[in-house]
């Protein structure tokens, strides 16, 4: 499997040209893909048999300044290969179509970026912070968060 | 006696964050009907250091000794795979010498990490002794970590480009001295723990992962290839020489029970021994004269892009996401946490089990919370 | 000190009686029965005391350390520092325990633990009591720390205590029938509930063959269930369930400390040498050695050279008794030097047993609650039950 078939699949069954492989940086491609054809792709590149990603590795978001992204990194057990999703959020209103009808994983690693990030995932039974309390203000891992100087009284300088 | 006067009531039970064998700070909110547990809350995030935050503010080499303190029971391997993320994005490449001490270093620590995970897997199902028997077994490995890094339990030895320090032949002898202890030892073990039939009776058939399941909820490493999948990073996608060595990939095989059980779990791992022996022997054999590190310049930059590096850690994949922009620090580093996806099928498993299966299971499924909430 | 107690309660000493006419005889007699606690309570604190020293030894010595080492030579006095701390702990009552059963558990316990050894037979005539339903007396007792325990759990307030509690009350369900069983079977096959009786019975044939356990293969496979059974109803691994550590924190005394915690760890020491005690009273022989002595028999009793004693030198109670010790009777010499040997054999079978106690402690994982309950119901209750029927069916025969 190389990255080329997967483009031409999901080209072929997503007739647009938004869903487009990125090589132009180093490291690893990814596919920078339309936030309302996520489920559907995602659905699609798990049950296809010639695809069969059924293992979500990761979901990350990532604070870009201008923008959230939300990472995917699935990965085909049958065909050993692994590939990135990309989607591009608003920074007003990060809001996504969560993955845990598909991936029971993506429960807390979604409930974990909403938690540091505050991307909400739109049918995730159970959105709740994981790591922080669940009385904590804020998503530290946003570039532009201020640490609190206390919580609960305690002081944290 | 009236039948409707007999009032039975669910109990909640806060087992942790002190708890003897919750192994660290994990706490779990567990509802019981008498002793059968009906359901299982992990609450985590105990040990949440910002380690994410951390990494986006310090540079790229000033990360490393960070990532030892993830999972604290397997630093080298740690240490490694965030080494070899930034390495691929850099493209830099390491001398083979230094590959070869990451393997023997990486297996190394694998074994110490199976060792505790065995010994207090046994002390979680009320055995003490093979608990302090694998401490001592331990004990060489940290000695010989001591000996070639200086630290005993966070050993900042794999670096940007190579290693710290190069080992001598005194430590070969020693490394080869251990292989033979251990597995003498592993004789023993098995004598004492693996044929044991109260052993057994706790761990087979209990906490079953299918293997559906196990790829659905993540779960990786020794969980998974209890759960009859063969797959094994080291050898589906080979990183530092590891295509060199020739070794097993052990799978569950529902020896005393099914496929997927705590026995499966446990056996794997002491399996894995075993063949990270055989590595480590191989590795030895391989060890040539050489250069232990690349140069790289003081103030390391990374050309934009990003990059996904997974190492077989001994508690499953563990994944360094890099996303680099051009600066000295990385835009986000997000840590693929083995033991956090492993833990999330913890729920599902311990349902309708005995609250005694629930400490079976969790002592299993071997996790480490400084991981899990990094 | 059993004499003492004989004289109270056998016929053969009714003439015996006139010596404690005068009242300052009586009061002497009570003093002895003073002091006879006394040493039994002294007794029992040591024997728990070694227990833990032993089993820190012991357990060290099986997983390769060297274990207590600094108070006193080798670690000897180390039980001492132990209590020296405890007691000087605070003695926390949560504040939403049940105070009444709170403070009253470890009194039962300890109860439970400290009377079972009045009817212990250290030697044919060491025992301060030889009771006619002796056996039963001590299950008995042995029963009281398991409401103690009972009380303990429920009065805590803690979760894990309740847990504990929960589980002692289904173990010992499982586990105190069989024992009953097996018991029966000894009953039978002696005749006697007396437990020097039941010693004597063993003593009837030369060598090891009078023991229980050789005379016939149904008490063997009884001793086996018994022993089980009494892991179980002292909470040894691999039956530690009501405080199984790694499940329960501590248990039922998760909440106690000090002075309490103390009682509750020391009376687990001191059933344990009970239960031991009493499986080799009624399996291995009690004072029995496998060598028979080398002493003929003189047909008497220490009781007996008492009373001839007294008689003829026409000393008083107390005096005769130093007297027999300070050896210018030789029937009472000899009597005394079967009493000694017949302790050191006692001892070291306890002894024997204590260490295969706290051996498998140290190498066996705990078992689980279902298979606690299996174990007792489906597997050693049967098997006793049909030993029991065997045993009866030898007698009959």
């Amino acid at each position: 499997m190389n990255y080329e078939l997967i483009s031409s699949k999901l080209n072929e069954k997503f007739s647009t040209n938004q869903n487009q492989l990125n090589t132009s940086t180093a490291g690893d491609p990814y596919f920078l893909i339309n936030k309302e054809q996520l489920l559907p792709i995602c659905q699609y590149l798990k049950e296809n048999e010639e695809l069969w990603f059924n293992f979500l590795k990761l979901i990350t978001a990532v604070d870009q300044g201008d923008k959230f992204s939300s990472v995917y990194h699935l990965y085909s057990y049958k065909y050993e290969f692994g590939i990135t999703l990309k989607v591009d959020l608003e920074k007003t209103n990060p809001v996504v179509d969560s993955l845990c009808g598909l991936y029971k994983a993506a429960n807390w690693l979604e409930r974990e970026c909403y938690d540091l990030m505050g991307i909400i995932y739109k049918g995730h039974p159970d959105l709740r912070r994981i790591l922080l309390p669940l009385d904590w203000q804020g998503y530290p891992l946003r570039k532009d968060y201020v640490a609190p100087t206390e919580y609960n009284g305690i002081d944290n300088t | 006696m009236q039948t409707d006067s007999l009032h039975t009531e669910e109990l909640l039970v806060n087992m942790g964050p002190q708890h003897p064998s919750t192994h660290g700070v994990l706490r779990l909110v567990v509802k019981t009907d008498g002793e059968s547990v009906q359901e299982t809350l992990p609450l985590i995030g105990f040990l949440h250091r910002s380690f994410e935050k951390i990494a986006e503010t310090l540079t790229y080499k000033q990360v490393v000794p960070y990532t030892d303190r993830l999972d604290y029971l397997s630093s080298m391997n740690n240490s490694l795979a965030y080494c070899l993320a930034i390495e691929k994005l850099a493209n830099l490449e390491v001398p083979e010498r230094a590959s070869i001490l990451r393997v023997i270093t990486a297996e190394l620590n694998r074994i110490a990490s199976h060792l505790l995970a065995f010994g207090s897997y046994a002390l979680d199902l009320g055995a003490y002794t093979p608990f302090l028997y694998s401490f001592r077994e331990r004990e060489l490995i940290l000695s010989i970590f001591e000996k070639i890094s200086g630290g005993r339990l966070l050993y900042h030895y794999n670096r940007i480009g190579g290693v710290a320090r190069d080992i001598n032949i005194d430590i070969i002898s020693e490394i080869g001295q251990f292989i033979d202890i251990m597995r003498k030892k592993l004789n023993e073990y098995n004598e004492l723990v693996t044929e044991n039939l109260i052993f057994i009776k706790r761990t087979a058939n209990i906490g079953l992962i299918s293997m559906s399941d196990a790829i659905n909820y993540g779960v990786t490493g020794p969980c998974l290839r209890a759960s009859g999948l063969k797959y094994d990073l080291r050898k589906v996608h080979p990183y530092s020489l590891y295509e060199k060595f020739n070794f097993d990939v052990p799978i569950g095989q529902g020896l005393k029970g099914q496929i997927g059980d705590c026995f499966d779990r446990y056996w794997v791992r002491l399996k894995e021994i075993e063949e990270s022996l055989k590595i480590v022997e191989q590795a030895l054999d391989l060890l040539r004269e050489g250069e232990i590190r690349t140069k790289i310049s003081a103030n390391l930059k990374l050309p934009a892009g990003e990059v996904y590096v997974p190492c077989e850690n001994p508690r499953g994949e563990l994944g360094f996401y890099i996303i680099s922009d051009g600066k000295p620090n990385a835009l986000r580093v997000k840590v693929r946490a083995p033991s956090f996806c492993n833990l999330s099928i913890l729920d599902p498993t311990c349902r309708n089990t005995l609250f005694a299966d629930v400490v079976s299971i969790v002592g299993s499924i071997d996790i480490v919370l400084g991981e899990v909430d990094r | 000190m059993n004499e003492l107690f004989n004289l109270l309660t056998n016929k053969a000493t009714n003439d015996f009686l006139p010596i404690f006419n005068s009242s300052s005889s009586i009061l002497i007699l009570i003093g002895l029965f003073l002091i006879s606690g006394l040493i039994i309570f002294t007794l029992m604190a040591l024997t728990a005391m070694a227990g833990t020293y032993a089993e820190r030894k012991i357990s060290a010595n099986i997983q390769g350390r060297i274990g207590p080492n600094r108070v006193g030579w080798r670690g000897f006095l180390q039980p001492l520092a132990d209590s020296i701390k405890l007691l000087s702990k605070e003695d926390v009552v949560p504040r939403e325990a049940l105070k009444f059963g709170y403070l009253v558990a470890p009194i039962l316990v300890f109860l439970g633990a400290f009377l079972p050894f009045v009817t212990l037979n250290f030697s044919e005539h060491l025992v301060i009591a030889s009771l006619s339903a002796g056996i039963y007396y001590i299950l008995a007792f042995t029963a009281l720390e398991v409401v103690g325990i009972l009380f303990a759990s429920l009065s805590s307030a803690s979760k894990w205590s309740l847990f504990g509690g929960m589980r002692l009350a289904a173990q010992m369900l499982a586990y105190e029938v069989p024992m009953g069983f097996c018991i029966i079977t000894v009953v039978l096959l002696a005749g006697s509930l007396n437990l020097t009786e039941v010693v004597q019975w063993q003593a009837t044939k030369t060598w090891i063959f009078g023991w229980t356990i050789f005379r016939s293969p149904v008490a063997f496979i009884t001793f086996i269930i018994f022993f089980i059974a009494g892991l179980a109803s002292v909470k040894r691994a691999p039956f530690d369930l009501p405080e199984a550590e790694s499940e329960l924190v501590a248990g039922f005394h998760t909440e106690y400390t000090g002075i309490r915690f103390a009682i509750f760890f020391l009376s687990e020491y001191a059933s344990m040498f009970v239960i031991c005690a009493l499986t080799v009273l009624l399996f291995l022989g009690g004072w029995v050695g496998p060598i028979p002595t080398l002493t003929e028999d003189i047909g008497r009793t220490l009781v007996d050279e008492f009373y001839y004693f007294s008689r003829e030198e026409n000393l008083s109670y107390f005096s005769s008794f130093l007297a027999l010790f300070s050896s210018k009777s030789e029937g009472g010499q000899k009597i005394i030097f079967n009493e000694v040997i017949g302790f050191i054999n006692f001892v070291i079978k306890t002894l024997f047993l204590y260490f295969m106690m706290i051996w498998i402690r140290w190498t066996m994982p705990r078992i689980r609650i279902d298979q606690v309950l299996y174990l007792g119901f489906k597997v050693l209750l049967p098997f006793s039950m049909v030993c029991a029927i065997l045993a009866a069916i030898q007698i009959v025969l």
